[in-house]
């Protein structure tokens, strides 16, 4: 692991940050498009040598995260006309104060779970904090744009984890990795510009007709 | 080559049923792509063919079972479909069609995947294709019941991806030649995977397969997408779209027993199926929508599914002949209730009266449909239910075998209530004219006669293939 990459896993753990102090939906989204370019070049980073296979690798993941899904959540908000506010369920102190919690967990359990990858401990303690991070945004935050970001950042720390996969599991898991990604967040997007249509406003706490009476 | 026509068939007839225009061509492609691939099947069953790309797609005995269930009640359920899309068909019933096409050819690769990776490609795809199907009506109902089952299966699938990442790295002590993930190599090569990680793997795919199954408390999605979804689409995802997520955990359970930590996984599964059973006793009383009542009744079955891989011996057994069991039922149980729903218009119980007088076939299917899916004699859930609470007391889990045995008793007698009262009484509603015709009936009626038959009498290479599929699992036959 060089001194980059590990500079650049810290940064993705200071993005999660940014993303549950903010309150505005435009930061939020902004942060999570850093985050995905910082996440393109850690697999370059990562390891000594470059190959085809990592470039590959670092673009894609550059074109779907750092430019493609922020551009078409900002399109969703515009679009939909939402109020630049984020509305949290739990303020904005409360939510960073879990987030440390949650990353001070992280790092105390990475060492634990041995990884025969170099830097394998802060891989780990970096996915699982983003991991959990996404959880507390995906939980804590009303309108559905943000419960996206919040899903995001849950699949990015799965990605984390899986650059320790590179070396030996081929191609295939990579791309359905960022084609889930992005066809789920796809159809996720246009679910959500229909609740907007039908409820004039994109917040998913409209949603509770369904329940137990 | 078969086992990969099995997948293409229906992932190209999906693409031919959106390319034209015409209604009955489209569902010509849906009966002509079950019907092919029920052929498929029959011919996999006959001569078990070779592993293809590397071992990763193949039809062992656990997959084969779960790829006959998706088959068999898809083949249905396109017949049933003919019928339904003449009476309501928002739209041309063009994306409709082709997403059940393609959760098709998803579920066959779910079931047909020996690599765990590609497992849970196919998995995700079963997700993405079915829910444009519970978005069928298009109303602000659907549309909340979509949102709701799109983000918790989302944050289930992704758990489950961590989890395959996490069996990876279980396998990184595994000799250099193993292929990573795929199951006949992981099996082999158990003694020498890391523990903890193998751990780690089985809790997070459990945990996202199983918000798949919907296993309480990760079930909550349930009730809202099978109380909005069409009939028929509730009837593929409870029979078909379970089993396939409870193949899921299965996989991994099979590593698990070779590397001889099921120790492990036990307290987890008992406890996921003790509070299943227990939620849906909770919810089945008094519950005043059939179809809800319907997702709390396929969330004790899948309960019990795990329940049975806990206590492990004649209990693997068990809950595999019990998968099929369930599929037929629920198949069976949503078309009938379909049907009534065609008819007047509504799902609540208390607006539904007379079925016996207004519609006497619905009728009599849906009470069949109430005693298979409660596990009475003599259909096949009781001999797996049987099965499943006998490997309790093999096990030494007495007690445990009484309290399933009570809230199987009082679920029974909470969906027996309400079905029996939609049953009885004068018929309240106006019954729309030709509500039952023969596209409608048939579907249920072979689901009805299958179940029944499976209590009776198990075909000997089915009771083969279950025998395999048990032992896979660490159990035994009975």
């Amino acid at each position: 692991m060089t001194q980059i990459a590990s500079s650049l896993l810290l940064l993705v753990v200071l993005t999660d940050f940014v993303v549950l102090g903010t309150s505005r939906m435009s930061t939020c989204i902004r942060a999570i498009g850093v985050q995905g370019l910082l996440l393109a070049g850690l697999p370059v980073f990562l390891h000594a040598e470059w190959s085809v296979h990592l470039v590959g690798l670092a673009l894609g993941t550059a074109a779907v995260k750092a430019v493609a899904l922020p551009w078409f959540l900002s399109w969703a908000i515009r679009e939909a006309n939402v109020r630049r506010e984020v509305e949290p369920l739990v303020g904005f102190v409360p939510s960073l104060l879990i987030g440390a919690v949650m990353v001070a967990g992280s790092f105390a359990v990475a060492p634990t779970l041995p990884l025969p990858v170099q830097g394998g401990t802060l891989l780990v303690a970096v996915a699982l904090s983003n991991v959990l991070t996404g959880l507390v945004v995906l939980t804590s935050r009303l309108k559905a744009v943000t419960q996206v970001v919040g899903y995001l950042m849950l699949e990015n720390g799965i990605y984390v984890f899986g650059l320790t996969q590179t070396q030996r599991v081929p191609f295939l898991l990579e791309l359905g990795v960022l084609l889930d990604v992005f066809v789920g967040v796809f159809i996720m997007g246009i679910v959500v510009f229909h609740i907007n249509r039908e409820f004039d406003s994109m917040s998913s706490s409209h949603l509770e007709e369904l329940k137990e009476s | 080559m078969i086992v990969l026509a099995l997948i293409l068939v229906p992932a190209f007839a999906a693409l031919g049923a959106y390319a034209h225009r015409e209604t009955a061509f489209r569902t010509g492609w849906l009966v002509a792509g079950a019907v092919v691939h029920a052929g498929l099947v029959g011919a996999v069953w006959a001569a078990p063919p070779k592993p293809v790309l590397g071992g990763w797609i193949a039809a062992d005995a656990m997959g084969l079972i779960v790829l006959s269930v998706v088959s068999g009640l898809f083949l249905m359920a396109a017949v049933y479909a003919v019928g339904y899309l003449r009476r309501e068909n928002p739209r041309g019933g063009r994306a409709f069609v082709s997403c059940l096409l393609a959760f098709l050819a998803a579920a066959s690769l779910v079931a047909l995947s020996q690599h765990l990776g590609v497992l849970w490609v196919g998995m995700e795809a079963t997700t993405l294709s079915v829910a444009p199907l519970i978005y069928h009506r298009q109303d602000r109902r659907s549309l909340e019941a979509v949102w709701k089952y799109l983000m918790l299966s989302s944050v289930g699938i992704a758990l489950a991806l961590l989890g395959v990442f996490f069996l990876a790295t279980a396998q990184f002590a595994a000799p250099p030649g193993a292929r990573p993930l795929v199951l006949a190599d992981l099996v082999r090569d158990a003694s020498r995977l890391t523990p903890s990680w193998l751990e780690a793997a089985f809790v997070f795919l459990l945990a996202g397969y199983g918000t798949k199954m919907g296993l309480a408390p990760l079930h909550s999605w349930k009730p809202d997408t099978y109380g909005e979804a069409p009939s028929l689409v509730g009837g593929l995802m409870a029979g078909v779209l379970t089993s396939c997520a409870f193949l899921g955990v299965a996989r991994v359970f099979q590593v698990l027993v070779a590397a001889g930590l099921v120790a492990f996984a036990q307290p987890l599964l008992l406890t996921f199926g003790i509070v299943s059973l227990v939620v849906a006793a909770a919810f089945v009383l008094g519950q005043s929508d059939v179809k809800r009542l319907l997702a709390y009744s396929s969330i004790e079955h899948m309960g019990l599914l795990v329940l049975g891989l806990g206590f492990g011996g004649v209990g693997a057994y068990g809950t595999v002949l019990h998968l099929v069991n369930n599929a037929l039922a629920k198949g069976l149980l949503f078309l009938a209730v379909g049907n009534v729903v065609l008819a007047t218009g509504t799902s609540l119980v208390v607006e539904i009266k007379g079925l016996q007088r207004a519609l006497p076939a619905s009728g009599a299917l849906l009470v069949v449909g109430l005693l298979a899916a409660t596990g009475s004699p003599p259909f096949g859930s009781f001999v797996s239910e049987f099965t499943i609470l006998r490997s309790a007391v093999a096990s030494g889990h007495v007690v445990l075998a009484l309290v399933i045995a009570g809230l199987i008793v009082l679920i029974f007698a909470g969906m027996g209530r309400s079905l029996l009262r939609v049953f009885h009484g004068e018929p309240g509603r106006t019954v729309a004219a030709g509500a039952e015709d023969v596209w409608l009936l048939a579907g249920p009626a072979v689901l009805a006669g299958a179940v029944l038959m499976l209590g009776l009498y198990i075909p000997e290479p089915l009771g083969r293939a279950l025998s395999g599929a048990a032992a896979a699992l660490g159990g035994v036959s009975p």
